[in-house]
């Protein structure tokens, strides 16, 4: 029997979150695809980081925040009480603006998530040995760095650095992937080689990445979301949102007239 | 016509302002190497009054570092063995940062990871005045209530022991690792926190998977400067140790550090004699222990690893 994909990847039903006083994000429904890219746009200060990071809850690692609404993951709101913060973010992966690798090794990056969400005894040697081989060549890293694996991973260069940290996402089977800005701190050749990865991940994974350079969310994403001022203004195709935009707004900000 | 004539524009400063800019930078650079000459000089003048023991045929370098047997009044037989201090340094010493290191670092980690930013600052302010107690308090401390506390819990014969001196030690280091383990619990970049979180991690993986292998050269570096400082003692091990020259074969029997030694025998030396130069020696000794801790500190500081 195959198993049927939810309808949804991820589905936010008027969601409202609060940084103190300040509304950061606006009544907003939204519903993610699965096994597809979508791209979060707008301009800056909008709250695409804020909306992306109510996807696996490290807003609350701010104090002062406050979440009204629903979000769901894979159908299952996680929001709820119940939910475990830690699983969720097995599920859910998330990869930083800045690259950031843990001061270890190349290799104890990979495995982080293995370490902390299995049980020791199941981590023989051959286990984690064939985790960080299969993670480094599913993002075409494993033949620049088979042999520094036991090299500090911060002291690698950026793109390697930004590679490896969704590497180390793989060994957990996530099943969103969530991205902010992923290619920010990165030069032309480093933001097409993630590109690239992403290209290949997306058959397996549900991918949301935010960015504000609209040419590569034009590249990258199948569906695209505009926000502005915390609220969602439009969501459709790519080509769709840039081409005919149905929103005054949209097709400003897509001719660059603001942001 | 009678449009001013522009100001001409002058890139001279007075004469007194580029006087005053070069006394400035002499004072700060007499500052600066201040530290240095007064360091030098320190030790050479320690070194100048322990060097000349080496000529004498009473002292031995081998039986000063090997032997226990001090009896530097002694009229036919003088002997100058520090062992027994060495050890009883050790013994002290060790015990201390057996109790202090972990009651420091898990300080650190509460006051930098876990606790509010209002009790933090409360916790601080008590956390400084530990360092502010004088060290002769401390020995009062260990002379009355350690000591009646020793002689309750464990029937000892005396409470002024190893395990006495050595849980004063812990107090007196335990805010100089406290306060730098903070410090270099903080300087970890949050985004490594953060990366910990989004893959799952909980409160205590981060502890142990983030933040110790981040912050691992700081706090080594605290706990050497708390060793520093505990080996550098002498007013309240003087006074809590018992000064029994010997070496301990238990956590309650009396000791005698080289500090303290030190200390309670300089005042009844005649300056220049044989027994005043080997107190100086004995310092020397101290003084290249201190810096040896100090240096390892500094390179951890600095991050040398592997
Ligand atoms: N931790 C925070 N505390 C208070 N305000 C915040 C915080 N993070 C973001 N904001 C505010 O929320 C708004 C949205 O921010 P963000 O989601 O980072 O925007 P974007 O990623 O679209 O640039 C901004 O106005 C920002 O100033
Ligand atoms: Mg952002």
């Amino acid at each position: 029997m195959i198993a049927v994909p939810p309808p949804h990847g991820i589905e936010a039903r008027a969601l409202n979150l609060w940084y103190g006083d300040f509304q950061a994000l606006r009544d907003v429904s939204l519903r993610v695809r699965p096994q597809l890219i979508t791209a979060l746009i707008g301009p800056s200060g909008c709250g695409k980081t804020t909306l992306l990071r109510c996807f696996n809850r490290i807003n609350e690692r701010y104090g002062s925040v406050r979440t009204t609404g629903a979000v769901e993951v894979l159908g299952q709101d996680v929001y709820a009480p119940e939910v475990s913060l830690v699983e969720l973010r097995k599920a859910v992966g998330m990869v930083f603006q800045r690259p950031n690798p843990l001061p270890i090794s190349v290799y104890e990056n990979v495995v982080f998530g293995l370490r902390v969400h299995e049980e020791r005894g199941r981590l023989t040697r051959a286990v984690l040995d064939e985790a960080v081989e299969s993670a480094l060549h599913e993002v075409g890293l494993w033949s620049e760095l088979k042999d520094q694996l036991q090299t500090r991973a911060t002291s690698l260069q950026l793109d390697q650095q930004q590679k490896l940290c969704i590497a180390r996402l793989l060994p957990l089977k996530p099943s969103v992937i969530l991205m902010d800005e992923p290619c920010s701190a990165l030069d032309t050749a480093g933001t097409r080689a993630i590109e690239e990865l992403m290209f290949v991940l997306k058959q397996r994974f549900t991918i949301v990445i935010v960015t504000h350079n609209m040419s590569q969310a034009r590249r990258v994403s199948d569906e695209c979301v505009f926000m502005l001022l915390g609220e969602v203004v439009e969501h459709t195709r790519t080509e769709q949102l840039f081409l005919t935009p149905q929103d005054a707004r949209t097709a400003d900000y897509v001719e660059g007239r603001y942001g | 016509m009678n449009a001013p004539l522009p100001r001409p524009i002058v890139f001279r400063r007075p004469w007194y302002s580029v006087a005053l800019e070069r006394a400035i930078e002499a004072l700060i650079m007499v500052c600066g190497i201040s530290a240095v000459i007064l360091v030098g000089g320190i030790f050479f003048f320690v070194f100048r009054e322990a060097f000349p023991i080496l000529a004498s045929p009473n002292f031995g370098l081998g039986e000063f570092l090997f032997s226990i047997e001090w009896y530097p009044t002694s009229v036919r037989d003088v002997r100058y063995g520090v062992l027994a201090m060495i050890v009883g340094t050790l013994a002290v010493t060790t015990l201390a940062m057996a109790i202090a290191v972990p009651f420091g670092i898990g300080g650190a980690i509460y006051l930098s990871e876990f606790c509010t930013p209002k009790l933090r600052e409360t916790l601080k302010v008590v956390i400084e005045l530990l360092a502010a107690i004088p060290s002769v308090v401390w020995g009062f401390i260990g002379l009355t209530v350690v000591n009646d506390l020793l002689i309750t819990l464990f029937d000892a014969a005396v409470g002024l022991n190893v395990l006495n001196a050595a849980l004063l030690l812990a107090l007196m280091s335990l805010p100089i690792i406290v306060s730098i383990g903070e410090d270099a619990l903080k300087a970890v970049p949050d985004s490594y926190r953060e990366a910990g979180v989004a893959l799952g991690a909980t409160r205590w993986q981060m502890v142990y998977r983030v933040l110790l292998p981040a912050a691992r050269n700081g706090l080594l570096a605290a706990v050497l400067l708390g060793v520093g400082r505990a080996v550098g003692e002498t007013m309240a091990v003087l006074m809590a140790t018992g000064h029994a020259v010997q070496i301990p074969t238990g956590l309650l029997e009396p000791v005698r550090t080289l500090t303290a030694n030190i200390a309670s025998e300089m005042g009844e030396v005649s300056q220049g004699s044989e027994h005043y130069r080997v107190l100086f020696t004995i310092g020397v000794l101290l003084f290249g222990i201190t810096f040896l801790v100090n240096l390892a500190a500094d390179l951890a500081v600095r991050g040398r690893r592997r």
